[in-house]
């Protein structure tokens, strides 16, 4: 590898905005059958970098090369043309065609009378498909595919271009680990195609799993590049944050209060069944478990969205029963969803609005809105809550992912809540935020709230809870407290594979 | 069985299954309480069925490829009365005097070429200002119909010529023209949508514009396409109508569109675009012609008629969330 050309470099690359030096002076190169890892909080470039380098964009200065060649990317289908492809995080597939016009969208085959020439589509979309080693063929229908296939879909089209470059952005946002593992697989093939392979990803396992080099940045500023093996996560997130983070176990040290929720055998069809748990005021429970388990849809059937086929639910020691999100908004139970812009936010309105929501119809004067009292709920919660915006006016859609979510987790606490559940309380915040968001939920439990952490992360369950519901298919496997958890025995728990059940 | 196979089914065959119910209804019904003594599904009354079809049905065509784009065309009632006044008021203008029958074909063509410069001017719009096409074409449908009174005012526009009226009435193998026509439309539309580049892209625009737009396919020049066909087949649905009544008054059309939408609908095309099919169209145009027959044959006046197809409508795409919802156990809204 040391003798081989780079198949892409860049070189000071430097990109304005009005007010914003968004890229610095950028330098990096990605050599053929490398897997080059890209990383940085949220704004410090990455997809400016990525925008520059598919010709959304074009860099006020510094230069692309390709091989040896200095190339000027003028848009999108230029960048294809030179063998760059994008795999978006956010996927953009037409959903009713079929999984060989999808691949081919734009550039069907054709015969005499513009007519599609489906033969020769078929062919060439099941070829490609073959050497991905996939359970589907060219005609089924894309809406048909799980996440993770229609992921495959956007890697079939990478491979009809003749790709020098391939750019994997956030790949595994919504992939189970099983997923992953193709995904991995199908990586590792390209790499031994000799295409060279960006990859974008906050996710520090998968950094240190596939990559051979690790490029940060900060601000817009190049920070360095290291070789993945000669680094450590803690070296890797200091280049990123400028400083180390604590990562370190976080049990509480204030007496707990009376339960607040207790669940009593709690089943929901075919999503989970016999769930038994429960949350005291002052504590954070954690949830960890694979995407699937069930988590999601129990902190779904407490917020009224499903209802339960059987068991109990109490809280302060009543049985309830939770029809609808009014009834749980009212019963003091709030939910921080996991998809915080399409279920937690109305991204836009503003931020006060947002917080405010609901309990618009409360803050009356007359037939109006009281203006002023949600001025006072904004700014007391902006303040508690350090939430960074220029002002109550501003969109939510124009913050930052940690910023949003405090604005969701603010709104909650507006409503005083007895029971706080948040999903994936930091998916898609950058890891500075990510600490704050930490901190925030650990002196909510400080305060006595009662709160559930569902997460996906090991780290932060870890982190933030002091004990830990453990979830396997649906079931509860064990519940660890922060004395008896280690992560060998929490990753036996969440695979199946332990045998001891805690009811 | 993969789930959802068989609401698939039940979907794509649900407007012949509806087609198959209404002529057993009318014709048990009509035993009892029609006044003539004919038979609702006698071969005559269902050749007719079709011919009468086919003002609507042409236009629906038209609105399949539009509504799978992902747009809509509010405007082909209006489309139609303009061209319905070209080509019979054009037959009367001194500079063709000297043409004789040949008049007709150039009135046909200016007609057409109206109806589809119209269609293309709204779909120009929608391309170049990115305005939604429901109130470009809700703009359209007014100022349309404004030039059609502007034109005559509350006159009725007249011309009859014979052999255009031979023509439109004639029969080819048992079938009326304007039923040739019908079916002539929607073979090629068919054929647009299901076999060329432009008909797949179209779906795909429909479906997720952005995906489209990031493989490189230019949006705009598909959509004005689009327009432009479907004002040309309204134009082509006011040409052969006219050709046999020669009158037109300045409201003909009004509504059409709703009636052209609702048959759509019925068909299975989804109203945010992406998925759809002609065939499915034109089994709709037909329920809703027997529909609006059947009613009349068992005595039920136009009220009636309007009635019951709204409320058709609406439990049509009730059925069809609750079929799509199956196996998906969706969360309460």
């Amino acid at each position: 590898m040391t003798d081989a050309k780079p198949v892409l470099r860049l070189e000071n690359i430097v990109k304005t905005f009005p007010g914003v030096r968004a890229l610095d002076g950028v330098s990096f190169s990605v050599m053929p059958g490398e897997v080059h890892a890209l990383m940085g909080e949220n704004g410090a470039g990455k997809s400016t970098l990525m925008k520059v380098l598919g010709g959304i964009h074009q860099p006020d200065g510094g230069t692309i090369f390709m091989g040896d060649d200095a190339v000027v990317m003028s848009g999108p289908l230029e960048a294809k043309a030179k063998g760059i492809v994008f795999i978006h995080q956010e996927l953009s597939l037409a959903e009713e065609l079929s999984v060989a016009e999808n691949i081919y969208l734009g550039e069907l085959p054709t015969k005499s009378l513009g007519r599609v020439d489906w033969t020769r589509l078929a062919d060439q979309t099941n070829a490609i498909l073959q050497k991905l080693n996939v359970g589907f063929d060219a005609n089924t229908r894309v809406g048909d595919l799980s996440i993770a296939n229609q992921q495959m879909v956007e890697i079939a089209r990478a491979l009809t271009v003749d790709a020098k470059a391939v750019i994997f952005d956030e790949p595994t946002a919504s992939l189970t680990d099983s997923e992953k593992v193709v995904l991995f697989d199908v990586i590792a093939d390209l790499q031994a195609t000799n295409v060279g392979i960006i990859y974008i990803s906050h996710r520090m396992e998968e950094i240190f799993k596939i990559t051979d080099r690790i490029t940060v940045l900060r601000d817009g500023q190049y920070q360095g590049t290291v070789e993945t093996a000669d680094s450590t996560e803690e070296s890797v997130t200091q280049m990123m944050i400028g400083r180390t983070l604590d990562l370190s176990r976080n049990a509480s040290h204030h007496a707990l209060g009376e339960v607040a929720l207790e669940v009593r055998g709690l089943s929901c069809s075919k999503h989970y069944q016999d769930v038994s748990f429960e949350v005291r005021r002052g504590e954070v429970v954690g949830f960890y478990g694979l995407v699937g388990a069930g988590r999601t849809e129990i902190a779904e059937t407490l917020f009224g969205l499903r209802d339960p086929s059987a068991g109990q639910i109490l809280l302060d020691g009543e049985e309830v029963r939770i029809n609808s999100p009014a009834d749980a908004i009212a019963r003091g139970i709030s939910l921080v969803p996991e998809d915080r812009k399409g279920q937690g936010l109305v991204l836009g309105m503003n931020c006060r609005d947002n917080m405010t929501l609901p309990q618009i119809d409360t803050l009356k004067a007359g037939p109006f809105v009281a203006q002023g009292a949600e001025m006072e709920i904004f700014d007391k919660y902006h303040k508690q809550l350090d939430i960074r915006t220029p002002g109550w006016k501003q969109q939510v859609g124009n913050l930052s992912g940690g910023n949003q979510q405090k604005i969701v987790i603010g709104k909650w606490l507006s409503m005083h809540p007895k029971v706080l559940i948040v999903d994936e309380p930091t998916r898609g915040i950058d890891v500075g935020s990510k600490s704050e968001i930490h901190k925030l939920l650990r002196a909510l439990a400080a305060q006595g709230y009662a709160v559930m952490v569902i997460s996906s992360e090991m780290p932060e369950v870890l982190h933030v809870s002091d004990r830990i519901v453990a979830m396997y298919s649906g079931r509860v496997m064990r519940t660890f407290t922060s004395e008896d958890v280690t992560e060998d025995n929490l990753i036996q728990a969440i695979s199946g594979m332990t045998s001891e059940q805690v009811a | 069985m993969k789930p959802g196979t068989v609401s698939t089914a039940l979907k794509s065959g649900a407007i012949w299954g509806f087609i198959i119910l209404e002529l057993i209804f009318f014709s048990v019904a009509g035993e009892f309480l029609s006044l003539s003594d004919k038979a609702f599904m006698d071969w005559d009354n269902m050749l007719l069925l079709l011919k009468q079809s086919a003002p609507i049905g042409i236009i629906a065509m038209g609105m399949t490829i539009v509504m799978v784009n992902g747009n809509i065309d509010l405007s082909v009632g209006a489309t139609f009365a303009i061209a319905a006044i070209v080509l019979l008021d054009s037959m009367t203008w001194p500079i063709f005097a000297g043409l004789g029958d040949w008049v007709i074909p150039v009135a046909w063509l200016l007609a057409l070429v109206v109806g589809t410069l119209l269609g293309a001017l709204n779909g120009l719009i929608v391309w170049k200002t990115g305005v939604d096409a429901f109130i470009v074409t809700l703009g359209a449908m007014l100022g349309y119909r404004g030039i059609v009174f502007m034109f005559n005012g509350e006159q009725p526009t007249s011309h009859l010529n014979w052999t255009l009226v031979d023509f439109a009435e004639a029969e080819f193998l048992g079938l009326a023209t304007a039923s040739w026509f019908l079916l002539a439309a929607t073979f090629v539309i068919w054929f647009v949508m299901a076999k060329t580049v432009h008909g797949r892209n179209a779906y795909a625009i429909g479906d997720n514009r952005e995906a489209a737009v990031n493989a490189g396919i230019r949006v705009g020049p598909h959509m004005m396409i689009n327009f432009a066909i479907i004002g040309f087949l309204a134009a082509l649905s006011a040409v052969v109508f006219y050709s046999e009544s020669g009158s037109v008054n300045p409201n003909d059309g009004q509504l059409y569109e709703l009636w052209v939408i609702t048959a759509v609908v019925l068909g299975g095309t989804k109203i945010t675009g992406g998925a759809g099919n002609v065939i499915g169209t034109f089994g709709g145009v037909i329920a809703i012609q027997l529909l609006r027959k059947g009613l009349g044959h068992i005595g039920a006046d136009t009220s009636t008629v309007n009635l019951v197809i709204g409320l058709i409508l609406v439990a049509v795409l009730v059925l069809d969330r609750q079929l799509n919802m199956k196996g998906k156990e969706e969360l309460k809204v």
